[in-house]
């Protein structure tokens, strides 16, 4: 499905196949039992940026129109890459051994909300201020480049 | 954790999505695929911590923290980058790269 999301030569259809491999990987959080992570992912991905792609596309693309093939050289040189470093990775990965633990206890909504708001031991308070406000910047920036050009063509 | 499944097969599907997304990453030419092709790099990172989480360290809950931060800056960066290339698309009427030289002097 991912291999089809970068490959797909129409457009749409390439932000489809992303889609469905987010919806996979929140099947996985779901399988974990992190119900609140999954829950985000299927929220924040399939609904926000999904859509917002799918926007992008239609405001810019002609939908028919076929993506520009890469040339041939150019590909293999890049799946060469990509495997060498699948190849170093997965290599460092199984010669490591890991140790895996139990589950002691179980975690609630409750409990990440507690910790992301705590101001004791482990607590993520600061974290997450910082994240808001740079949610804001992002957004205030975002309307100013959607809004800008106008502005500055009236005035001079 | 997930029933018969090992830590080494999820690492090795996060490994293999993250080389996909980078591979899409260096052969695509045209700026939405490209963003898309990072939307799947940062999942896989997101992935990784969550697994490490839940196998290693299953008594904290660090690692969802920090990949609700992962999700909450690819949010923002997704938005930022897809309203610039809405206004490169005005300028220049085209998101390809080869296209978009403007800021390369």
């Amino acid at each position: 499905m991912a291999i089809a999301s970068v490959t797909s030569r129409k457009i749409l259809r390439a932000v489809i196949y992303l889609l469905m491999s987010l919806l996979a990987i929140a099947a996985i959080y779901f399988m974990m039992e992190y119900n609140f992570l999954g829950a985000v992912q299927m929220a924040v991905y399939a609904g926000g940026i999904i859509i917002l792609f799918i926007f992008a596309v239609l405001l810019v693309h002609q939908i028919e129109g076929k993506l520009e093939e890469p040339s041939t050289g150019r590909k293999i040189g890049m799946a060469a890459f990509s495997l060498l470093g699948l190849g170093i990775t997965l290599f460092t990965i199984y010669s490591h051994e890991f140790k895996v633990v139990e589950a002691t206890k179980a975690f609630d909504v409750k409990d990440i909300g507690r910790g992301l708001l705590g101001t004791g031991e482990g607590g993520f308070i600061l974290p997450f201020e910082v994240i808001s406000i740079l949610l804001l910047a992002a957004m205030i920036g975002a309307i100013i480049i959607a809004k800008g050009q106008k502005k500055e063509v009236k005035s001079s | 954790m997930i029933e018969n499944v090992s830590i080494y097969e999820l690492l090795t599907l996060t490994t293999l999505l993250f080389f996909i997304g980078l591979y899409g990453f260096l052969t695509r030419k045209n700026l939405i695929t490209m963003l898309m092709a990072i939307e799947l790099l940062l999942n896989t990172s997101v992935i990784n911590f969550v697994v490490i989480n839940k196998y290693l360290y299953p008594d904290v809950l660090q690692g969802v923290y920090f990949s609700i931060f992962i999700i909450a800056v690819a949010a923002a960066e997704t938005a930022l980058a897809i309203s610039i290339i809405i206004n490169l698309y005005r300028l220049k009427t085209s998101v390809d790269i080869s296209e978009t030289e403007t800021m390369k002097y």
